[in-house]
């Protein structure tokens, strides 16, 4: 699949946004985020632009964006459309704690606010991921780990930003359990993702004679084309490029997202040197970013299958 | 609305005959043809006189090279067909093209089956066209290079997902004589390869056809349940190519004696 820039841009920034969201939301809702006023608004803001970037550079992926709300209509059958409503209800609760967190309201109204953004960011990940998921023509995109590698992914580019927040108004010192968690979290992804990687290896390929049902006659071999030039199905569903360079690829994604953060966070708190943190933020984003680029690159739509070789 | 309507019994369709598919692209000329001028038309091109010409078409003809597995043929080496295949919306039963829609722009018709797009309200978002094993729709770019000259004909319906009607602005359009209400495809095939009709219908012309010959669905695996059905080639006679080269004989026989005495002289001298 082409990697579309737009599409890519806006499942990695809303996604670690909606982490970011998820995580802030979440201690709100326990009370045991340590802040509160400016505290609680910063990060709140950050992933406001994160979320919101993303929505709006998901756009730039339509041919006509002027209409994207009429994609808030199909929500009984369409991800997408779900994924339209959650991505806007679930401001609401943003700004109901942004709303506490500025009047310095710190009961129950907080609480509640902070777990119903949690929830509205976990729904909006859901609908991104199953948006992929139920494609069931990119059997890459249907595998076992594709739902929680995008709650993970989510989880943990946004949360290494929330991390570096406290880390550096708060010190390292504060609580281990949070940085602790995501050094876990990097870890089990990078387990999961190569996971991933070898149940596409293991994908068999599509041929022309499945795809034709002329394999029954015998050895089927696409022998031309229906025009010489590229058509729109062969640039967005027969992307080749980056399989040739896809193993350098995954290495980068792997050593940026998983053992970056990983070392980001040990080496910070074992020297307490807190900038290390939005640091390993930054790396983390820029994994997920090749990770999600190798996501559609890397993975084959059955359409391909009806083209020669060297069209496909 | 993209949740599918209740299966209706009248299933429009096409049944295309590989055996006797020439490959001649006619079907594919002619409705680019009738839907660049038709009601559901433009379908916009990007340069279509320039160094690389792209643009839409609801149809297009690949071809195969199809060789049989010598385990079943009797022939020691099997000589490669070739099968022309043309391609485009098999206006399936349960699509996901529908379905995925968050617009409602993609829809089923109730009436008579047919799969279509409702180009007022397509965002151009391309998942129908992502969720279509069949490559059966095509995006008309919102980004083109068109000439200055046919601007504001075609900005109109760019940047939304294009596909195959069934010429529904032909089969059931009354300015026309009621033996050209067929798709345009249908009506340019020279050789009568494609064959419109109610695959609903037990009856139909294309129903019997598609049972008779075996006629087959694509890639069924998916659920989609295509209406169209294609007639596989049929397989090879004796007399076929591969077998009359086989029975050639090496050497071939002259009989003397039927020979005029100055030819038969001839080849006695000859052949000493």
């Amino acid at each position: 699949m082409k990697p579309a820039l737009s599409v890519i841009f806006f499942t990695v920034m809303s996604g670690a946004g909606y982490g970011l969201w998820c995580l802030l939301g979440l201690a709100l809702a326990t009370g045991v985020y340590p802040l509160s006023g400016t505290g609680v608004l910063v990060p709140l803001d950050f992933g406001f632009v994160l979320v919101s970037a993303g929505l709006l550079a998901s756009t730039f992926h339509l041919g006509r964006p002027g209409r994207a709300w009429r994609a808030l209509s199909q929500w009984r059958s369409s991800w997408l459309s779900r994924e339209g409503i959650a991505s806007l209800l679930t401001y609401l609760p943003m700004l109901a704690v942004a709303g506490f967190a500025f009047i310095g309201h710190a009961g129950i109204g907080l609480r509640v606010a902070g777990a119903l953004l949690a929830l509205g960011a976990l729904a909006t990940i859901l609908c991104t991921a199953n948006i992929y998921r139920s494609l069931k023509t990119i059997a890459a995109w249907r595998t076992r780990q594709v739902l929680p590698l995008y709650f993970m992914f989510a989880l943990l580019s946004g949360g290494l930003w929330l991390w570096a927040w406290l880390a550096l108004t708060t010190g390292l010192a504060m609580s281990l359990a949070f940085p602790l968690a995501l050094l876990g979290l990097a870890i089990v992804a990078a387990v999961i993702k190569v996971d991933h990687w070898k149940c596409v290896d293991a994908l068999p390929a599509n041929t022309a004679g499945h795809a034709t049902g002329l394999d029954t006659l015998g050895r089927v071999r696409a022998f031309e084309g229906p025009v010489t030039e590229e058509s729109y199905l062969t640039r967005e569903m027969a992307f080749v490029l980056a399989r040739k360079h896809g193993a350098r690829l995954r290495r980068i994604a792997l050593a940026l997202f998983g053992l970056a953060p990983a070392l980001g966070i040990a080496a910070a708190l074992a020297s307490g040197a807190a900038w290390l943190a939005p640091i390993a933020a930054l790396a983390a984003i820029a994994g997920v970013f090749v990770e999600r680029w190798l996501f559609f690159a890397e993975a084959r739509h059955v359409v391909a299958a009806f083209f020669p070789p060297a069209q496909a | 609305m993209t949740s599918l309507p209740a299966p209706s019994n009248k299933k429009l369709g096409l049944v295309i005959d590989l055996d006797i598919c020439v490959g001649c692209h006619a079907c594919a000329v002619a409705c680019k043809e009738w839907n660049d001028g038709g009601d559901f038309g433009p379908l916009p091109d990007d340069e279509p006189y320039g160094a690389e010409p792209h643009g839409v078409w609801f149809n297009r003809v690949h071809s195969y090279e199809v060789t049989a597995d010598r385990s079943s043929e009797n022939v020691s080496a099997p000589v490669p067909q070739m099968v022309h295949f043309p391609r485009s919306c098999l206006h399936c039963e349960t699509p996901d093209c529908v379905t995925v829609c968050p617009t409602g722009a993609s829809y089923k018709r109730t009436e008579d089956g047919i799969v279509l797009v409702d180009e007022d309200k397509c965002i151009g978002c391309q998942l129908c066209a992502w969720a279509c094993p069949y490559g059966a729709r095509e995006i008309a770019l919102p980004h083109s290079k068109t000439a200055a000259s046919d601007k504001g004909r075609k900005d109109s319906k760019r940047g939304t997902m294009q596909k195959c009607t069934l010429c529904v602005d032909r089969i059931y359009n009354e300015t026309l004589e009621v033996r050209d209400r067929q798709p345009a495809c249908v009506m340019a095939c020279p050789t009568r390869a494609r064959m419109f009709g109610d695959l609903g219908d037990p009856d139909s012309d294309a129903s019997k056809a598609v049972a008779e010959r075996g006629g087959f669905a694509l890639m069924p695996e998916f659920g989609y349940q295509p209406v169209n059905r294609y007639l596989p080639p049929r397989p090879r006679r004796d007399g076929s190519v591969a077998a009359a080269t086989a029975s050639i004989p090496a050497e071939e026989t002259l009989d003397t004696a039927q020979l005029p005495p100055l030819l038969r002289w001839l080849d006695k001298a000859l052949s000493r």
